[in-house]
């Protein structure tokens, strides 16, 4: 009798301390982040109070008025920094995927010498720290006159997201049986066609997945664009988030306006598209 | 007719390389070449003049530079040991609830989306010794009265450059883990239990081993961009205060653009280069051995 109620109060306790450390996880996660987007929601003075004011008294739009408005805050033009960063974003995203795809095609159903090698060659250059590489990227770009410029970003992205983009696909290219696309060969398609028809169709979740990363990638980057954006032409929005720094202050309530406008996009790409950005991580890096 | 010579795999991976080689190998190559001038971005003739090693002998000479390295090393170790465990341990809480799990994972995603220049302006801000969140709950916790320097004092800033990257990257490594801890068959540890084992051993020989290769593939991802950390502390401290925080990152962004001397600032970022390359092969080599281990293929 005794052991099972100590039993008991043993799972109990088990199980307090598992909802207790989940609590306590998922508040870390989140509060930052939330903390972030309420900000953006309060005057200037409520930020600044001390002592701190817990409990909003006002919410407003302001910072978002002055912000889409542009005349107030120093007259940061939030709409075009959010204009270039689709711009850049999307082309750059596009155009990683389809060089990717045909290189995880080139992965996944050819073998050839120093393949492995390749392969590595290839996740290495990624792994460039984009500090490093701007600085002789800001000397060519500036010889060349791309600097400050949509294609020079976009350039620039696709060369960041094509590694990571051809070992996502190739991973999910393997796992479609290469008897499929030869039974379509055989039935008279050309191996193009063999290529649209069977074998793209059942790789598409691992292509999505590719592209949010790629996607996330440009829309978020910093260390280049910081250093191969000069003007408003083509300043991304991570960019223009300096802008609310000035010296010695810091705009905080305009700052988290412009985060959550940066947020908004990402967040309801990831949340459409979930299920496949895991699986494409997993599979395409444990089967690839 | 030039075309039919090729052969397919190289055609497909031809606008790879091609773009690869334009963004990356040849502005490598500028650079490695700019490593050994004592280039300067105010006085382009500078390009012309070789100086043989001096910039790297300077580099090595340099104690600010050496710190850097240091540091950068001790927050990459500490960071990702602390991202690894803190994900292994929410993956397996996570793991364990029956309602409400799409939920959880959901939420767990959220600051995979943020960007690290927002992370750095969010912790900034949320660190800040006046109006910050933390100062602000000690405060009125009455736990404190002084307003906590964290991003002023040394190491204070460092324990709050960790923590931002750590809040950033836990979830990579909890999604990952999660779904290895899903694939796990459930064969090998019903027979571990029946064979009496404890819950821990069941664990460690059964589970674990088989999480390896997830844990690898979240190091290599994670390995390809460590340097995003440069954006977070760049924007936090930016190095300070007196280069209490400097990271070989911020040294090299300072070195090159503040001071304009790009030569030396080449010849460090090469060191940087290396050592991120050196890690991402290390773990993707580790990678292939963990999937060949569990038979799922070979590259």
């Amino acid at each position: 009798m005794a052991s099972a109620t100590q039993h008991r109060i043993k799972k109990r306790a088990l199980k307090t301390a598992h909802f207790l450390g989940l609590f306590l996880a998922m508040s870390l996660i989140c509060i930052p982040g939330l903390w972030v987007v309420l900000n953006s929601f309060r005057p200037t003075i409520e930020i600044m109070a001390k002592p701190p004011v817990w409990m909003p008294q006002s919410l407003s739009l302001d910072h978002y008025r002055a912000m889409f408005g542009g005349a107030g805050e120093g007259g940061i033009p939030v709409m075009t920094y959010f204009r270039n960063s689709l711009i850049i974003s999307i082309t750059s995203t596009v155009i990683a995927l389809l060089v990717g795809m045909a290189g995880g095609y080139a992965f996944a159903r050819y073998s050839f010498k120093a393949k492995g090698m390749m392969f590595v060659a290839l996740m290495a250059s990624r792994a460039v720290p984009g500090v490093a590489l701007s600085l002789p990227l800001f000397i060519i770009f500036g010889r060349t006159g791309i600097i400050d410029t949509h294609f020079g970003l976009i350039l620039v992205y696709v060369a960041m997201n094509v590694p990571f983009t051809i070992w996502l696909i190739d991973g999910f290219f393997r796992q479609v049986p290469k008897e499929l696309a030869e039974a379509a060969e055989i039935d008279g398609c050309t191996r193009w066609q063999a290529f649209w028809k069977v074998e793209f169709p059942v790789a598409r979740s691992g292509i999505a997945s590719a592209g949010i990363f790629a996607f996330l990638t440009s829309w978020n980057e910093y260390a280049l664009a910081s250093q191969l954006t000069r003007s408003t032409t083509s300043k991304t929005m991570p960019v223009g988030l300096l802008d609310f720094t000035s010296q010695f202050t810091l705009n905080w309530g305009g700052m988290c306006a412009l985060a959550v406008l940066m947020i908004i996009p990402a967040l309801l790409l990831t949340f459409v598209v979930q299920k496949h950005l895991i699986a494409g991580l997993t599979f395409g890096g444990v089967k690839g | 007719m030039f075309r039919a010579k090729l052969p397919p795999w190289l055609v497909l991976l031809l606008p790879a390389f091609i773009i690869i080689l334009a963004v990356v190998a040849i502005p490598l190559i500028l650079s490695l070449y700019s490593s050994f001038t004592p280039y300067h971005l105010t006085r382009p003739d500078t390009l012309w003049k070789w100086t043989g090693s001096f910039n790297y002998i300077k580099a090595a000479s340099d104690a600010n530079f050496w710190k850097a390295f240091g540091r950068t090393v001790l927050l990459l170790t500490i960071a990702l040991n602390t991202e690894m465990l803190l994900g292994l341990g929410l993956a397996l809480m996570v793991s364990k609830v029956t309602r409400g799990q799409r939920a959880l994972r959901t939420a767990m995603m959220f600051p995979m989306m943020f960007s690290p220049i927002l992370v750095g302006f969010q912790f900034k801000f949320i660190f800040n010794d006046n109006v910050g969140l933390v100062n602000n709950a000690l405060q009125s916790l009455g736990l404190t009265d002084v307003a906590i320097p964290w991003l002023v004092d040394g190491n204070l800033a460092m324990f709050a450059i960790i923590f931002a990257e750590v809040w950033t990257s836990t979830s990579v490594f909890a999604i990952l883990i999660l779904a290895g801890l899903f694939a796990i068959p459930q064969d090998p540890l019903e027979a571990a239990k029946v064979d009496g084992c404890t819950p821990w051993q069941s664990f460690r020989f059964v589970t674990l081993p088989f999480l390896m290769p997830f844990i690898y593939i979240a190091m290599a991802i994670r390995s390809l961009d460590v340097a995003r950390a440069y954006d977070i502390v760049q924007v936090m401290t930016n190095g300070g205060p007196a280069r209490r925080t400097e990271l070989l990152w911020t040294l090299i962004g300072r070195t090159g653009y503040v001071d304009a001397r790009m030569g030396y600032a080449n010849a460090m970022g090469y060191i940087a280069i290396l050592m991120s390359i050196g890690f991402t092969i290390y773990f993707f080599l580790k990678l292939q051995t963990a999937r060949r281990e569990l038979g799922m293929g070979e590259m």
